[in-house]
């Protein structure tokens, strides 16, 4: 198990947003988190690499643990943590600077490698590994914001590849994509989980469906169930589950 | 005639024609006084003017050439003070005050903002004219750089506020700490905003008269360094505006043409910049 929750409660100042939850996220696999807007499961992706941190008055109670390593204890460097847990956002977040310095940002700041020919090669890796390499190794010094929006997307899952991280964060990371590139992520989902820790987000209950081995379902921040994705899909435990999935409301 | 749909119609058009006056009226300003000012100053306005000092009284001819100097001097000056003070303060403000701290901040300045520039003439002549014990280039430029703050930190603090949230995210989620993902992400993204921003604020303060009077004070010759009083444009102006001599008179707005020319091209440079930048956001 590379991530384990206990019990967490998260509030934001006096409203409480997740109650109680725990579960286990395995090693290189792809866990999903579904359930209607607004019960928490952003909340809960979020609390994974403390990003919760940044908004004011935000408060969790219970333990997560990385490695069998508390990331709320005091010696925690959230830096570093950081970098093992990597993020993709909603609506891709490029910035505003080239191709090239957009996947180099990460290994610049974090100090991967020093030396041009070194940053060069990973900026190659990571783009082949988000399968942009081809798209853009003609135009890596032209602003980011040239691309089209999957492709930007991809660039962003290079940039969070290229610092090495373990643990993949993904906050409905092709809800603003259209259909082909939606399945371009899906499949770079897919191909990615030999190598990390993937936990999505995502609204579309076809996607989880199609790319998790886990399924976490949250409702009014409580983690309902929690199973292999085929379970949850086929034979779901919990009413509320069943509903959900087959659309009856939500 | 009277059926409610002529009168509404009628509405309608008075409406129309009432508004519309008021914004030619209003847009129409700026074009009188640039075409006064050519037809009054445009025929003082040559070589000399540029490159020669004032004419002795009773001489003809002579320039302004002391007094272009010594606005620019004061501006360098201003942008030392203001710049530096106004940008860092907009960054705190933006990005690491809290909400009570920020808040006071923000009225603070906004105070600072709405003080008449012949409060600010009076402080700086308090503070340094007096200390000092004479005039100076040093007053004029402190007077100057302090009305310039809080129109920066002002314009560096909305920039920077207009930099989506998801950029931040983005940094600091690659292990970027505050300061380092404000400083090469959320700053670089907003640079053309804030440069546009302290552009304006410096083209407001580059046409202030009174924070001049009692601190440059003016000067009809050249004013070596930093610690004599010196000429400058706004305050030329207004010296040989109300004097008895029409060829001065033509003088002065002469330079009226050409400290309104400056302010001009310095704020459509500052558009410019912004139409780059939403462009490059906008990708």
């Amino acid at each position: 198990m590379k991530i384990n929750v206990g019990r967490v409660n998260f509030y934001y100042g006096k409203q409480q947003a997740l109650y109680d939850v725990s579960t286990r996220i395995r090693q290189q696999a792809v866990t999903a988190l579904i359930g209607p807007s607004g019960c928490g499961k952003s909340t809960f992706l979020r609390s994974l690499n403390r990003m919760n941190d940044l908004i004011p008055g935000a408060r969790l109670e219970g333990k997560v643990e990385l490695d069998g390593e508390d990331i709320y204890s005091d010696e925690m460097d959230v830096i570093h943590l950081r970098r093992r847990v990597g993020m993709i956002f909603q609506r891709s977040n490029p910035f505003p600077m080239s191709v090239y310095d957009n996947v180099a940002y990460g290994v610049r700041v974090n100090k991967l490698a020093r030396k041009r020919l070194e940053v060069d090669e990973i900026v190659e890796k990571t783009l082949r590994a988000a399968a942009l390499w081809e798209e853009v190794k003609d135009r890596l010094h032209r602003s980011a914001m040239s691309l089209s929006g999957g492709q930007q997307q991809r660039l962003c899952i290079a940039r969070a590849l290229a610092v090495e991280p373990e643990v993949l964060l993904m906050d409905e990371p092709a809800s603003a994509l259209d259909p082909i590139s939606t399945a371009k992520i899906e499949e770079l989902i897919y191909n990615l989980k030999q190598s990390y820790t993937i936990v999505v987000v995502t609204h579309n209950m076809q996607q989880a469906a199609r790319i998790s081995d886990e399924t976490g379902f949250f409702l009014n921040g409580r983690l309902v169930e929690f199973n292999e994705t085929k379970r949850i899909f086929t034979a779901p435990a919990v009413r509320e589950t069943e509903d959900y999935i087959t659309g009856r409301f939500g | 005639m009277n059926s409610p749909r002529t009168r509404r119609r009628m509405t309608n058009i008075v409406m129309f024609a009432i508004t519309g006056a008021c914004t030619l009226g209003a847009v129409s300003v700026l074009f009188f006084i640039l075409g006064y000012l050519l037809w009054q100053g445009g025929h003082a306005l040559n070589l000399d003017f540029f490159t020669k000092l004032p004419a002795p009284v009773g001489e003809t001819g002579g320039g302004f050439a002391n007094a272009i100097l010594g606005s620019a001097k004061l501006l360098v000056l201003a942008s030392l003070i203001g710049i530096p003070i106004g940008f860092l303060g907009g960054v705190y403000l933006a990005e690491f005050g809290g909400t009570t701290p920020a808040f006071v901040v923000r009225y603070t300045t906004d105070l600072l903002n709405g003080v008449p520039s012949i409060v600010m003439g009076i402080f700086a002549y308090r503070i340094v004219v007096v200390t000092m014990g004479h005039f100076s280039t040093l007053a004029g430029g402190i007077a100057l750089g302090v009305m310039m703050i809080p129109i920066a930190v002002r314009s560096t603090e909305e920039f920077l506020r207009a930099v989506p949230n998801t950029l931040r995210e983005g940094a600091l989620a690659l292990g970027a700490t505050k300061w380092r993902a404000v400083a090469t992400v959320v700053i670089p993204a907003a640079l053309p905003g804030i440069i546009t921003g302290i552009l304006l604020a410096l083209a407001r303060v580059a046409g202030e008269t009174a924070p001049l009077l009692f601190t440059a004070f003016g000067n009809l010759f050249w004013s070596p360094g930093w610690n004599q009083p010196t000429a400058s444009l706004p305050d030329t102006i207004f010296k040989y505006a109300i004097a008895p001599y029409e060829d001065w008179h033509q003088q002065a707005w002469a330079a009226g043409l050409v400290l309104l020319t400056l302010v001009l091209v310095v704020n459509i440079a500052a558009r410019f910049i912004l139409r780059r930048q939403r462009r490059d956001l906008r990708g």
